[in-house]
């Protein structure tokens, strides 16, 4: 089969939302893997796309698909395996999984979706090179990680002696070192007193032996991210993650960086909202702080979330998360993994099921889509599920269909807890999303967020990342007819990477190397000096390896792509 | 004498490793059987003498020596190797791991004339 | 004269990664830091050293060329119905990849060395689950080290130094910040440094364990001793565990390899993870060799599984005890096998070392072992981080990258070279058929 490298869609209707297109029947042309004009008719790879709606390639701002939480998880679950193998073919590697793939099977699944950009959102800097190990065997998707810094010894001491510049020249330091991409912060100060055994419910707590509070960690990391231009917000999971009432921690969080937003442009992201949208005092009154949190965001710029979906099945919990990941093996008596990392942050792991008859399972599951509801902007959502912690990647179809469609929101209500169904105001929330609202959260908004200028939309110069999917708006009922458009959205008709067609009917016909992605930051000059002396002097005190072990050359990453960061004023 | 069987890493035995499977350090040390002086006595056996180690599956001859790290009576310590593998049951009771310690085994004095040499003992296979 | 520094020795799990080693004219006069199984290895590595490629002749192994030898190899592995792929520990995680791939090409069985190793540990870890760290938590804040079923100051000679006794970590400075508690079948050197030393009867380590959860819950033991060890001595030493500020628990092979072996394993892990409701508790397996952690962790991300997996299907299976490579040797369900990097031969019980030798054999190796001088092919190779760059993973799974120091003999290749070509030209037969 001979490569065209210009390639005409023809007659697709499409939803480029960045770009004020809602549902126009049009042609894309692609050259060199770029959007563009247009295309000479003489030499293009023709593809006709009638019958289907075209859209960015899908963007997954935040999944568990890389790195060493993730392997352990899948050591965890060989039981897990066994629901889905995947054979190998002349063109695919072999693989297993359901709700933790292995990392061939994981890019081809994505792909498969319409998906062509995945973030996983949680690695800690000292094992960074494992998850690099493992995002270059994720085919066809481009990546990046993101390392986990709320808890790290040098960012809290520096941030403890309000030394920005300093914190800054560090992270500056640390991205480029272990090659990520955005400033993530994991129930920031707990996972240091978990290191003890312990944790912090509320960010005006204070971390034991570091005499400083999540809420001084997050402003001055929020301080830290705008200092150094990065390209995204930080990205927060919320302390008291899971627990009734923690709803009120969330909104104390977003509320902590509301002055130090800048330009109308976001100062956080909170990651899978719903964990951290309970109100109630204990599991038997667990009840929704949705409509709480989506108020707020309504009312403020500066924050955007992830959703953070419970799908209901067996799945896998696993975060950075060290004691509510305890918390969560003891309430289910499920195998608990646990793995902290030195000066740094921690984690673990428990199997977990999601059941339609538990009350707080159930709950669980409104609270989320009341929250997708109930906020009136879809820039300010992305669809997760935390995968695979609220669920397996592979289901996302079924919470888009749940969006899509008012009747298969209420379909899924019959058969959930009695008492869940009544408390939740699910059943009265008659919203139902446009497609192209869904191409907001499931493409745009995660790239606009994320800063990934190339990505999420299909006007001239983005890359050529398009999703086609067997949905004719004008002939189906989105609403009516949800089982169809879920199947659609499953197995998307044609998913184009780079401008290459990488499957057809959710089938993996080619195999390319994605991108990855890190910010290659400058620092602050003098500042790095003095962070250069701190690392001599306090490295080798608080590790067990050598400073010059611990940067990951760029040897590691299959298809290096660095994205310069300039200082703002500089 | 009936005795428990331990195989295991010993200093020697892991140098013997570096400096090659043919070498005089690892033929020394995976061939030596360490000892309770109490047990040695039982069967009449001196510090350096000869004994053969038996079970169902085998049966080598090794070097008998005073444990410098104490191993209490009833039980034997020889390290990893071709040697002592000679009488390891494969069978791993469906982990994949054979039981290469708390083996039981029979000891007592040897008449052979000296232990195998690692090449000829690869050959015994 | 050139002296390399924070060079990661290749020998153990400890991955120490502080050696330095100083090269003349190509080659290495000394290597500071590191303990005497590291030093041996840089000064005697080329000793009983495979030189170049052979293949059998009747009783003899006459040397071939490289290409020929891959070709014959390559022959081997497509002929055979179903082949082993074994050892991995020993080599970088490039040439694991390598070896996941050639296997999932040629649907054989590969195996590593976690199979005569912490298998059982795997296996309990999959049935309860793990609690754990990195090495650095241990040497920053725990206040006591258990080795139970290990000994350290035979097996990994910098273990305590740079990690637990004597450390300098942020809250634990010396040897007196910490207690130590050793739990063996034998008094051995490093049960003789100990706070605590329980003797236990062999086999016993189950019973042992139980007992101690008992003790920790305070809960009447009706009998005088445990599995050779006095009740009040468990009950001590449960209220030590107990009262720790932050324990860590280091286990060898003396759980793995007894009876009992994964279950001894169930009743280390249930035994931490109880101690987490009184205090904060973690535990590690000392890993042998220098990458077999990297081999669990390569093959879990590729195959799902961290040992014995089974490609005959066309996807990755895993049943230990099926598809175990001692099991499939003793069953003699295997006809051909590749071995990387380690020997069988010497290591393997007689019964699965008759298998592997009754059937074609190709060794990729770098020293002359008992098990390459059986073989049909033998490919020697260089050693990884000496003679060549690799990945490494440590005992607590921190990666890192082991450095070249030294140029390997020109008919030296890496390992991950020779299996790329061994792939290749398995491919090209395969399309050839």
């Amino acid at each position: 089969m001979e490569l065209s490298l210009e390639l005409l869609i023809k007659n697709t209707i499409v939803y480029d939302p960045s770009n004020g297109v809602n549902g126009e029947r049009m042609d894309l042309s692609v050259r060199d893997g770029k959007i563009v004009e247009s295309v000479d008719l003489n030499n293009a790879k023709v593809l006709d796309a009638s019958g289907m709606i075209a859209m960015p390639g899908g963007v997954d701002i935040h999944s568990h698909i890389a790195g060493p939480k993730v392997n352990k998880g899948r050591e965890l679950r060989p039981e897990d395996h066994l629901r889905r193998i995947e054979r190998k073919t002349r063109l695919k590697r072999s693989g297993v999984g359901y709700s933790v793939p292995t990392t061939f099977t994981t890019g081809y699944w994505y792909a498969g979706m319409g998906y062509t950009t995945v973030m996983e959102p949680a690695t800690a800097p000292l094992e960074t090179r494992h998850t690099h190990e493992e995002l270059n065997d994720t085919p066809i998707l481009d990546k990046a990680c993101f390392p986990l810094l709320g808890d790290n010894w040098f960012i809290m001491e520096y941030l403890k002696n309000g030394e920005i510049e300093k914190c800054a020249a560090y992270v500056a330091w640390l991205l480029k070192a272990v090659k990520g991409y955005a400033v993530k912060l994991v129930s920031p100060g707990s996972v240091e007193a978990w290191g003890w055994g312990g944790g912090l419910r509320e960010i005006d707590e204070v971390v034991p032996n570091f005499d400083i509070t999540p809420r001084e960690i997050i402003r001055g990391l929020c301080k830290v991210n705008d200092l150094l231009g990065l390209p995204s917000p930080i990205h927060i999971h919320c302390n008291n993650l899971g627990s009734p009432g923690n709803y009120r921690v969330t909104l104390e969080t977003m509320k902590c960086v509301k002055d130090l937003a800048k330009g109308g442009r976001p100062s956080i992201h909170i990651v899978h909202v719903q964990f951290n949208a309970y109100a109630g005092s204990g599991w038997s009154d667990l009840s929704s702080g949705a409509t709480k949190l989506a108020r707020y965001v309504n009312r403020h710029s500066h924050v955007t979330t992830d959703l953070g979906q419970v799908i209901f099945g067996d799945t896998t919990t696993m975060t950075a998360d060290g004691p509510w990941q305890y918390i969560l093996h003891n309430l289910s008596g499920n195998r608990w993994v646990n793995h902290d990392v030195e000066a740094e942050t921690g984690g673990g792991i428990v199997p977990y099921q999601y059941r339609r008859r538990n009350y707080v399972n159930a709950m669980q599951w409104t609270i989320g889509l009341e929250f997708a509801l109930q906020v009136k902007d879809p820039w300010k959502i992305c669809l997760t599920t935390d995968h695979p912690n609220g669920g397996p990647f592979i289901e996302y179809p079924r919470i888009m269909a749940w969006l899509l469609s008012r009747e298969a929101r209420d379909a899924a209500m019959k058969r959930i807890n009695k008492t869940a169904r009544r408390r939740s105001i699910l059943g009265s929330l008659d919203r139902e999303y446009s497609l192209s609202e869904l191409a907001v959260i499931t493409r745009a908004a995660p790239a606009r967020i994320l800063g990934l200028r190339h990505k999420g939309h299909l006007g001239v110069g983005a890359d050529a990342d398009i999703a086609l999917y067997r949905i004719d708006p004008s002939e189906t009922d989105l609403s009516k007819d949800y089982r169809k458009v879920r199947k659609a959205l499953r197995r998307a008709a044609h998913t184009i990477k780079e401008g290459e067609i990488v499957v057809k009917d959710g089938e993996v016909v080619r195999v390319p190397e994605g991108k990855t992605f890190w910010a290659e930051a400058e620092a602050p000059e003098e500042a790095l000096k003095d962070v250069w002396q701190d690392l001599r002097e306090r490295f080798e005190k608080y590790y067990t390896v050598r400073l010059e072990n611990y940067p990951i050359g760029v040897e590691y990453l299959r298809r290096p792509a660095p994205m310069e960061i300039k200082m703002e004023g500089g | 004498m009936r005795a428990i069987l331990i195989t295991g890493r010993s200093l020697g035995q892991g140098l013997g490793l570096e400096l090659g499977k043919f070498s005089d350090t690892y033929y020394r040390s995976s061939t030596t059987c360490e000892m309770n002086p109490e047990d040695m006595s039982k069967l009449e056996v001196e510090s350096g003498q000869l004994i053969r180690i038996t079970t169902e599956y085998g049966s080598v001859i090794v070097r008998a020596i005073k444990a410098p790290e104490e191993v209490p009576s009833g039980i034997v310590f020889i390290p990893y190797g071709p040697w002592i593998n000679l009488i390891i049951r494969a069978e791993t009771h469906g982990t994949g791991m054979p039981s290469f310690k708390g083996v039981d085994v029979e000891v007592e004095a040897a008449k052979a004339s000296d232990v195998l040499r690692a090449e000829e003992l690869v050959g015994h296979h | 004269m050139n002296t390399i520094t924070g060079v990661v020795c290749p020998f153990c799990g400890c991955l120490c990664d502080d050696l330095e080693v100083t090269v003349e004219k190509g080659k290495i006069i000394s290597a500071k830091n590191g303990c005497a199984y590291s030093l041996t290895k840089y000064l005697n590595y080329q000793k009983e050293r495979l030189s170049e490629p052979l293949i059998r002749k009747g009783e003899e192994q006459v040397p071939i060329g490289l290409d020929e030898a891959v070709e014959q190899a390559a022959q081997i592995l497509v002929d055979a119905a179903y082949p082993v792929l074994y050892g991995w520990s020993s080599t970088s995680c490039e040439a694991q990849h390598l070896g996941v791939e050639l296997a999932e090409e040629v649907g054989g069985a590969i195996d590593n060395t976690s199979t005569v190793c912490h298998g059982p540990t795997v296996e309990a870890f999959q049935e309860i689950g793990h609690p754990s760290c990195t090495l650095g938590q241990v040497k920053n804040r725990a206040d006591l080290i258990v080795y139970w079923g290990s000994n350290p100051l035979q097996s990994h000679l910098r273990h305590m130094a740079r990690y637990t006794m004597g450390a300098e970590g942020k809250w634990r400075k010396s040897r007196d910040d910490r207690t130590l508690v050793v739990v063996d079948v034998r008094k051995t050197y490093t049960a003789r440094v100990a706070d605590y030393f329980i003797q236990v009867d062999p086999n016993g380590d189950f019973e042992l364990m139980s007992a101690l959860r008992m003790g920790l819950r305070h809960e009447e033991i009706e009998q005088d001793a445990v599995a050779g060890v006095p009740v009040e001595y468990i009950e001590e030493v449960a209220e030590v565990l107990r009262g720790c500020e932050f324990g860590a628990l280091f286990y060898g092979l003396g759980l793995t390899m007894s009876s009992g072996k994964n279950r001894n394993l169930d009743a280390a892990i249930s035994l931490v993870t109880d101690l987490n409701k009184w205090t904060k508790f973690v535990m590690m397996p000392m890993r042998g060799h220098f990458n077999v952690s990297g081999a669990n962790t390569v093959f879990l991300w590729q195959t799902g599984y961290p040992f014995a997996v089974d490609f005959s299907h066309g996807y990755p299976s895993y049943n230990p005890g099926v598809t175990s490579v001692i099991d499939i040797l003793s069953r003699d369900e295997s006809d051909a096998a590749i071995v990387v990097s380690s020997d069988p031969a010497a290591n393997f019980p007689k019964k699965a070392v008759e298998s592997l030798l009754r059937n074609p054999l190709i060794v990729i190796d770098p020293h002359r072992t008992a098990t390459a001088e059986k073989a049909d092919v033998v490919i020697p190779s260089a050693f990884v981080g000496i003679e060549c760059e690799g990945t490494a993973y440590r005992m607590d799974s921190v990666p890192l990258k082991l450095k070249k120091v030294v140029e390997p003999p020109s008919s030296c290749l890496s390992d991950e070279e020779i299996l790329r070509r061994i792939l290749e030209e398995v491919r090209r037969l395969k399309e050839w058929n």
